[in-house]
């Protein structure tokens, strides 16, 4: 059942929340954090509406800069900036930043130790019709295999928020990884948010598989982990939205508890949280693990949901990657 | 390149006003797409596809065929319906764009369909992929012309430069650049976003040849190209000043129309604007 402590709206299998996205989270968190701290400067590249910074931006004209489709030059600005007291926020979409501009990140942002938050939006491919070039399903890897990067992948919109607001009080660089699609706001005002600690937010009594997921298809897990409660298979439900530094200390506690895992992600299997998990694991604590994720593939144009089927992200997928998980435990 | 007769010429133009007809409705059928682009490229497509290259759809992988690379990945519905058109696939596979399971990604990918070059979407690389296409053609001593378009809001883009510089180094004169110049991107006007003129004066100052051209007359556009053909030391740049959203009166030359999804009634506006080319033809069944 559902963790009370999570705070997770209990209605949220009826279909009936509230529809945003993660990108929108943002836009609202952005000008809280802006009306709150005169440092925060927000850089775009020719996005600054699919980026929702198109509010910070009519409310603080003076801390907006608007760069054109150069990338490059955005993640650099931005170091310097970070290195002389500002806190900019550069915002694009995840194939381009961090996708194009990689080694500027990592060079003068991550090595550099400037204090420069990473927006990659459209990042999965819920991004839909506009095809894989423009579907990131890479970055969680390349941006959590770098030295000093923080990596938050949020739930839902309101998560969005917390998470922006938390990331303008932290010190040094971070990763913030949204997405385009609206999905279901499950977590409340209320709901506990904190950089580097995992919300277990549904518990069955002794648990046989833990599901783990970042992003909008946490709440998939959360769907199946209700179908599979009453099919008599009890699991752990775990938002893992920091990638990086990860949980560990909640995250042994569950897989000792549960003894095989299911990792759930719009990304590809390799690099990203499954990837991060099968390391802890394998360090740690063995167990089976299915993960849920691209094949290494690229996405393709289409409807969001039909390419979260085709990719076997939701939750009747979950529910059969947990039976084969099951299988294999001894 | 042969001569342009008033008769083609007059082709040309029935063909552009075709193709645009079929790239708002595809973009209008897929719910969405970018609009302002495809129709201020059409008459460039159309003279690109239908007098000046050198290719045979049914071999689109010939050897010697001249090279068309789209840089700016997000016009592509101009470039499917002239594909469809000149023959590369079936026209009635125009309305999967963007759809699940369609050859017609929502922005090009190479070997998704014939006729494609190359990947693009992710602007600003198309030139610098075109500099490796033109390039192998020379060590090859192949007589193929490679052609690039791109567009003005990718000029903020580094590598574009970059790419810039080494034709100009390599005196890639079997390269043809043809920029849209049609002054919008996504945040508003590029001399607002980030300003690029002079930009004929920028591509002098790195070793090419410019010409400027009127994108919508194709004779200019045409004259321009057998010019840029004739140059034999430097690569050619044609800025071909266009209108974005060229055909439709409430879409020219605003930027909001970059991408932005038709109501309903906008679509039977335009398509309808588009199909009597803003009146002038009044019957429907021209
Ligand atoms: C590297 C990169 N950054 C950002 C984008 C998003 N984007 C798509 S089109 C576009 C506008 C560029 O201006 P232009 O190509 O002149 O637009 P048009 O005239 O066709 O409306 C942008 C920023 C992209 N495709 N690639
Ligand atoms: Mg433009």
């Amino acid at each position: 059942m559902l963790s009370k402590a999570s705070k997770v709206l209990p209605n949220f299998a009826k279909g009936t929340l509230t529809m945003s996205s993660t990108r929108d989270g943002f836009g609202k968190g952005i000008v809280e954090l802006g009306t709150k701290d005169k440092n925060i400067v927000a850089l775009c590249a020719d996005l600054s509406e699919s980026t929702r910074l198109d509010d910070f931006k009519k409310n603080f004209p003076d801390r907006f800069f608007e760069l054109g489709v150069a990338e490059q030059n955005m993640a650099a600005i931005a170091a310097g900036l970070g290195l002389s007291g500002k806190i900019p926020f550069i915002a694009s979409y995840a194939t381009f930043s961090p996708g194009r501009n990689y080694e500027q990140i990592r060079t003068t942002i991550a090595y550099g130790k400037s204090n420069v938050k990473i927006i990659g939006s459209h990042a999965g491919v819920s991004v839909g019709p506009d095809g894989a070039t423009h579907q990131a399903t890479e970055d969680i890897a390349i941006m959590r295999v770098m030295p000093g990067i923080t990596v938050v992948v949020p739930a839902d919109a309101e998560e969005a928020r917390k998470a922006t607001l938390a990331l303008g009080s932290l010190k040094g660089p971070a990763y913030l990884r949204l997405t385009r699609e609206k999905s279901p706001v499950f977590t409340s005002e209320s709901s506990p948010f904190k950089i580097g600690h995992a919300e277990i937010i549904w518990e069955g009594e002794s648990p046989s598989v833990a599901l783990v997921a970042c992003g909008p298809v946490v709440f998939e897990a959360l769907l199946a982990a209700k179908d599979l409660e009453k099919e008599g298979i009890s699991v752990i439900v775990v938002n893992c939205h920091t990638i990086k530094p990860l949980d560990e200390v909640t995250l042994l506690k569950v897989f000792k508890k549960c003894g095989a895992l299911v990792t759930i992600e719009e990304h590809q299997r390799a690099g990203g949280l499954g990837g991060a998990l099968a390391e802890l694991t394998a360090r740690f604590y063995p167990i089976p693990i299915e993960s849920l994720g691209l094949p290494d593939r690229f996405g393709e144009s289409g409807p969001p949901s039909d390419l979260l089927a085709l990719f076997g992200l939701s939750s009747p997928h979950i529910i059969s990657a947990t039976h084969s998980v099951l299988k294999r435990k001894k | 390149m042969n001569l342009l007769t008033e008769k083609k010429e007059q082709e040309l133009t029935e063909i552009a006003a075709t193709l645009r007809y079929e790239a708002i409705k595809m973009v209008v059928d897929a719910g969405s797409g970018h609009v302002a682009g495809p129709l201020g490229m059409a008459d460039i497509f159309a003279a690109l596809y239908f007098f000046i290259l050198q290719h045979d759809p049914k071999h689109p992988e010939w050897a010697d065929r001249d090279r068309l690379v789209l840089s700016n990945g997000h016009i592509c519905p101009i470039q499917y319906a002239t594909l469809a058109y000149a023959g590369y696939f079936p026209k009635k596979e125009l309305m999967t764009l963007r759809r699940f399971g369609s050859r017609l990604q929502g922005h090009p990918h190479r070997g998704a369909l014939p006729g494609i070059e190359t990947t693009s979407g992710p602007l600003g690389s198309g030139l610098s992929q075109a500099c490796g296409i033109a390039l192998a053609g020379h060590l090859d001593k192949k007589r193929y012309h490679t052609y690039v378009v791109t567009s003005d809001g990718e000029h903020d883009c580094g590598n574009h430069w970059e790419a810039v510089m080494f034709a100009g180094k390599y005196r890639l004169h079997n390269l043809t650049l043809i920029v849209d110049r049609n002054n919008i991107q996504i945040d508003g006007m590029t001399e607002d976003v980030m300003p690029l003129e002079p930009l004929a004066k920028k591509y002098e100052s790195f070793n090419w040849h410019v010409i400027e051209c009127d994108g919508h007359n194709i004779r200019s556009f045409v004259e321009a190209v057998a010019e840029a053909r004739a140059i034999y030391e430097r690569p050619t740049v044609i800025i071909a000043h266009t209108i974005p959203g060229k055909g439709v009166d409430f879409m020219e030359y605003d930027f909001r129309w970059h991408s932005r999804p038709f109501k309903k009634d906008e679509a039977i506006k335009a398509l309808a604007e588009l199909r009597t080319l803003k009146g002038r033809i009044t019957s429907e069944h021209q």
